[in-house]
């Protein structure tokens, strides 16, 4: 059994109350939501919280509910619940290949949307899919609520704009008509972090062009959308040369790093053949060729 | 006592045509089989309802816990330790290095290959991970965190980790310990005949060179190691529930090691959750935790965690071979060489028989008559984790296995030829057995043809190559793998096989209560195997009591009769035939106080399951319940017959047994990734009569997801610095349910001819054979693109390199 370093623990009755806890434990404390990215790191001793506040009695914050022209996630919304909501499919269905292959069940039955964005692991597919769609994030703090987009939530590799004594309580995503998203995945084995991933976002104007095109990809050294990629689409009809274009600038503006992975010459050509399947498969979708 | 010439009581008996014992389609029927069948696991209601007792599972009153300091380096001199810190810690109740241990002689202990390993080091480290101090504390929290007080200082040294470069001139010397060492070299080794392979290759058409890596991997059980040692300083008596394979050997070993007398030592081997050969070493964690309960004398537990189980105990293969294959044009085998560099860490540890120090790589001619074969092994130390023979392996027959079935497919390949008609064409005939594998094997029997036709039937194999055809017109990939393995399992005759001077057999005990009930006691030990079930069943076989009435006994030095326990497929080839000789001695003896029930003479006296009648009478008769309770009653017994119904062997095999199989795996590969997906796998295997059949589709089952693991996934790598890269299952893949198909499986039955039920071992077929198919299978998807060879794990982004043009060994 491997056994973390010495820790206090803390339940959190409300947000309000989880905040309250944060400001007084201060930078050594961390929230636990799934637990399934903290409690392997703390029983390898790499993070060493002396306070962990658990969050998972917060259950105003488990939701996925439609409001308007958006749809409104709760960060303590399970993966399953995102696997398995009819209408996140229908709306998002970047967010259902995407929890397709979120690690495993066991994880997905207790990790949730907001312990992913704010773990902000490289490899962590559900950011990459935040950024496509152009989420918001909800910050609770004892000021109260900010909003803020997914460029300015992500600070890098592990950091967030979730200041140690903030909470993470939603995530917002705008429903788009004539739009789609798809994600695809390469890793090693069920479960394991991505070798590399990739999605998009497209949404059609009325004249059959691309009004908007959104590329993003997961563990190959970029956390912004891929503007140089994306150009080449938006105002065009979409077109397996321009598809083709796309998956190559891809390919050379990603920055990854060689590892047991993968060699940065073979994520490369995944980054390009990644987003050259995704951006078939969200078109495809948006125009109700393909589920 | 009067032997009669029973065909039954002989070697072989009746199951010598291969008569099927399935009569029963499913181990739910109703109907439960007296013997032979499917039958569900007597072992597995405390399993499912989590009442199973591992080692971890073991309280005792006053229990401390200890925990390992483990180098962080690969080499290094140890200038210095200080324990203060920690020792000044609540709750810790001593620190131990290498310098309390050396005054009690227990620094260094003799590994299973004459060689030594420390216990803690005292001089240096000598891979990352290695046992420095063990720290003993009232709870595992304590104990865990006064590591992190330890202060030890390093002087860090090169380290050697690059095997291939551990010969050179210059390499830093790792084993200065050892008297006179000048460099980095344990043994050379060879088989079978250079001069005449010489001369077989002088002769081929084509001449084929290829090297294969097997890299290392580990076994992973899902428990890892630990032990409790409780030490009675009154009466001198030590008592270690250890994850242990080989109860009676390790108590024989640490008798050997700490100087406590065997009689007082009762090792108790509890349920263990996986072993695969990773708990056949005695681990410095055990010594420790029977030095700890000398030191405090309480009861002290040791369990290691996940990364220290991947990080320090034993590992598997690591041979990089080089494989020769000599043919004529229309693919006649010739020769075959194979030439290995084997790294075997830091320490020589291997487990397995003392005078095969390459284990039983002498398999390596495989399935195939040659004119003749050489092969040779060359074994070094490097700055890592010592171990080499473990995971479901075989002794070795694993890498044998690999590189002959992947030099097959070469020559296949370089032939233009089908890799199922090379192997078909050049199989060992029937009649050729019992057959001099002319690397100093002699197979005991197969039907190789016949196995390998019903093989490509049940696949559908011309089906297959025609839809690969139509798959490649259109530029998809698909592979067809092919693997035919023979191994040796059931080590083994004594006059040839020892471990630390302790002959490879085993004993049975058995026991018929008065009520007809029976217990037997047998030396091996289940870690998973089923054991409590098919012992049973052969007794039930033998002698027609029900298995659910036979109650068998492992796992405890002092219940058990001696033998060597259960590794290398061993169980039901040496403990097996123990328990059907045993059983057949009591049936004997029931045959004479039946005769004496009955008023008539022994050999007036015929057997039918479960009972004595007089021939040609079939009414008159007594089952063996009645026959045990007149044993243990009141009426007068024939002479030379004592008063019970019990008997005890000690069964020396007089040869391995050869199972062998034939294996098929369809992969597809996506070609933009270079991920593969394992569509197919099919296993028929021949183990020789099947005791039960449910339980070898389970041992199949679980090796053949090893294999797609090793494969596609596993592999323990280092960086330059000696850094473990495969220290927890977050970098050490193993695969899930859904990396693996449904499994097709499939059996012919060729019994031993030497073996008393004619049973072959089962349990590491699917673990030897998977391998090379899948990778087989991958080369072949790959074929469109111009590759012929690549080497495991076939990751995504290692098949992308070979379909490049650029496949790389991985080490």
């Amino acid at each position: 059994m491997q056994i973390p370093a010495p820790f206090d623990y803390a339940r959190a009755t409300s947000v309000d109350d989880a905040v309250a806890l944060l400001t007084r434990y201060g930078e050594d404390a961390h929230v636990i939501a799934g637990g399934h990215s903290l409690l392997p790191m703390m029983k390898l001793r790499l993070a060493r919280p002396d306070w962990v506040i658990d969050i998972n009695d917060l259950h105003d914050l488990d939701y996925i509910r439609r409001d308007g022209d958006q749809l409104r996630i709760g960060a303590l919304t399970r993966h399953r619940t995102l696997l398995e909501s009819a209408e996140v499919l229908s709306l998002f269905p970047i967010v259902t290949d995407a929890e397709r292959v979120v690690a495993d069940p066991i994880v997905r039955n207790r990790g949730t949307i907001g312990g992913s964005l704010c773990q902000a692991d490289p490899a962590e597919d559900l950011s990459t899919v935040c950024t496509v769609l152009g989420a918001e994030a909800v910050i609770h703090g004892a000021a109260g609520d900010r909003t803020i987009g997914m460029e300015e939530f992500h600070r890098g590799p592990y950091e967030t704009a979730v200041a140690f004594n903030e909470l993470l309580t939603e995530v917002r995503l705008t429903i788009r008509p004539r739009s789609s998203s798809a994600y695809e995945k390469v890793e090693r084995r069920v479960g394991d972090w991505a070798v590399a991933a990739a999605g998009a976002a497209v949404t059609f104007a009325d004249d059959g062009t691309l009004d908007d095109v959104a590329i993003g990809v997961t563990a190959v050294g970029l956390v912004n959308r891929v503007a140089s990629a994306e150009a080449v689409l938006r105002g065009e009809k979409p077109s397996e040369s321009a598809i083709a274009e796309a998956g190559r600038l891809t390919g050379e503006a990603v920055d990854p790093d060689a590892d047991q992975r993968g060699s940065v010459e073979y994520k490369r050509h995944l980054a390009n053949e990644l987003t050259q399947r995704v951006l078939r498969r969200a078109i495809a979708r948006a125009q109700g060729l393909e589920a | 006592m009067t032997i009669v010439d029973d065909p039954q009581t002989r070697p072989g008996g009746d199951y010598e045509h291969g008569r099927d014992h399935e009569h029963n389609p499913s181990a739910d029927a109703p109907e439960r089989p007296i013997g032979f069948g499917r039958l569900q696991r007597k072992e597995d209601p405390r399993f499912v309802r989590g009442q199973g007792n591992y080692t971890d599972d073991v309280v005792l009153p006053g229990m401390l816990h200890g925990a390992i300091l483990r180098s962080p380096v690969a080499h290094a001199r140890i200038v210095s330790i200080d324990t203060s810190e920690a020792l000044a810690r609540p709750g810790v109740r001593a620190v131990l290095t290498g310098k309390d241990l050396e005054p009690l002689k227990l620094a260094w202990i003799p590994t299973l290959s004459y060689d030594v390993q420390a216990v803690l080091a005292t001089d240096k480290v000598r891979f990352q991970g290695q046992e420095v101090a063990f720290v003993i504390a009232d709870d595992r929290y304590a104990a865990r965190d006064a590591l992190e007080l330890i202060r030890v200082d390093y002087d860090i040294l090169p380290p050697v980790i690059d095997v291939r470069h551990a010969l050179d001139a210059g390499a830093p010397i790792i084993r200065d310990d050892l008297e006179g060492r000048t460099n980095n070299h344990i043994a050379d080794w060879d088989c079978g005949d250079s001069v005449a392979t010489d001369a077989a290759f002088a002769k081929a058409d084509v001449v084929l060179k290829q090297e294969i890596v097997y890299p290392r991997v580990h076994p992973a059980p899902m428990e890892t190691c630990g032990s409790v040692a409780d030490f009675n300083r009154v009466s001198g008596e030590l008592t270690l529930y250890v994850t242990s394979q080989a109860p009676h050997a390790h108590r024989t070993v640490i008798a050997m090691v700490s100087g406590i007398p065997e009689h007082k030592i009762r090792v108790i081997s509890p349920d263990i959750g996986g072993g695969f050969g990773n708990k056949v070493g005695i681990y410095p964690g055990y010594v420790l935790s029977i030095v700890g309960s000398i030191v405090t004398g309480h009861p002290v537990k040791w369990m290691e965690d996940r990364s220290e189980n991947l990080m320090s105990t034993s590992f598997a293969r690591d041979y990089i071979m080089t494989g020769e294959i000599a043919a004529t044009k229309d693919g006649k085998l010739l020769g075959i060489r194979a030439s290995v560099l084997a790294d075997h860490g830091a320490f020589n540890g291997v487990a397995q028989p003392t005078k095969f120090p390459a284990g039983f790589f002498n398999l390596f001619p495989g399935s195939y008559t040659w004119e003749a074969v050489y092969g040779k092994v060359t074994s070094v130390y490097t700055n890592k984790a010592p171990g080499g023979v473990a995971y479901a392996c075989s002794f070795r027959v694993t890498e044998a296995v690999y590189l002959v079935e992947r030099m097959i497919d070469r020559l296949a390949i370089e032939l233009n030829m089908d890799p199922a008609e090379l192997r078909l064409k050049n199989f060992i005939k029937p009649e050729q057995f019992p057959y001099d594998n002319k690397a100093g094997f002699e197979y005991d029997s197969g039907q190789y043809e016949k196995t390998m036709r019903h093989a490509m039937d049940l696949i559908g194999y011309d089906e297959l190559r025609k839809e690969q055809a139509e798959k490649r017109s259109r530029g998809e990939l698909m592979g067809i793998g092919i693997s035919f393995f023979t191994e040796g399992v059931g080590a083994g005759p004594r006059k040839h096989m020892d471990i630390l001077g302790l002959g490879m057999a085993d004993g049975a005990e058995l026991r018929i209560h008065p009520t007809g009930k029976a217990v037997v006691r047998i030396s091996v030990q289940s870690q998973g195997q089923a054991h409590e079930t098919t012992f049973a069943q052969i007794v039930a076989e033998e002698i027609g009591i029900p298995p659910e009435d036979i109650e068998v006994v492992h796992g405890d030095t002092d219940q058990t009769p001696f033998g060597l326990g259960t590794y290398g497929s061993r169980s039901t080839p040496v403990s097996g035939a123990a328990v059907a000789m045993v059983t057949r001695k009591v049936r004997d003896k029931a045959r004479l106080i039946a005769a004496a029930m009955l008023e008539t003479r022994p050999e007036d006296l015929e057997w039918e399951k479960g009972r004595w009648f007089v021939k040609g009478d079939p009414s008159a008769g007594k089952t063996i319940q009645e026959i045990a309770l007149a044993a243990h009653g009141t009426m007068e017994l024939p002479e030379g017959v004592d008063g019970n119904l019990d008997a005890e062997v000690t069964y020396d095999p007089p040869n391995l047994t050869y199972p062998y199989g034939a294996y098929f795996c369809v992969t597809d590969i996506d070609r933009g990734t270079g991920k593969v997906t394992v569509r197919r796998f099919l296993a028929v295997d021949d183990c020789g009569t099947r005791i039960n059949p449910m339980v070898i589709e389970g041992q199949v089952h679980g090796g053949l997801t090893d294999g797609v693991g090793m494969a596609l996934m596993e592999l323990i790598e280092f960086d330059s610095d000696g850094n473990n890269l495969g220290g927890s299952f977050m970098d050490y893949l193993i695969p899930t349910a859904m990396e693996v198909p449904d499994w097709e499986t499939g059996f012919t039955v060729t019994p031993s001819p030497h073996h008393p039920i004619g049973a072959k071992g089962i349990g590491e077929s699917a673990t030897v054979g998977s391998p090379p198919a899948i990778v087989n299978s991958v080369i072949d998807a790959l074929r469109p693109l111009g590759v012929t060879a690549m080497d495991m794990p076939c990751t995504p982004a290692r098949v992308w390199d070979a379909m490049q043009g650029h496949a790389t060994p991985p080490i």
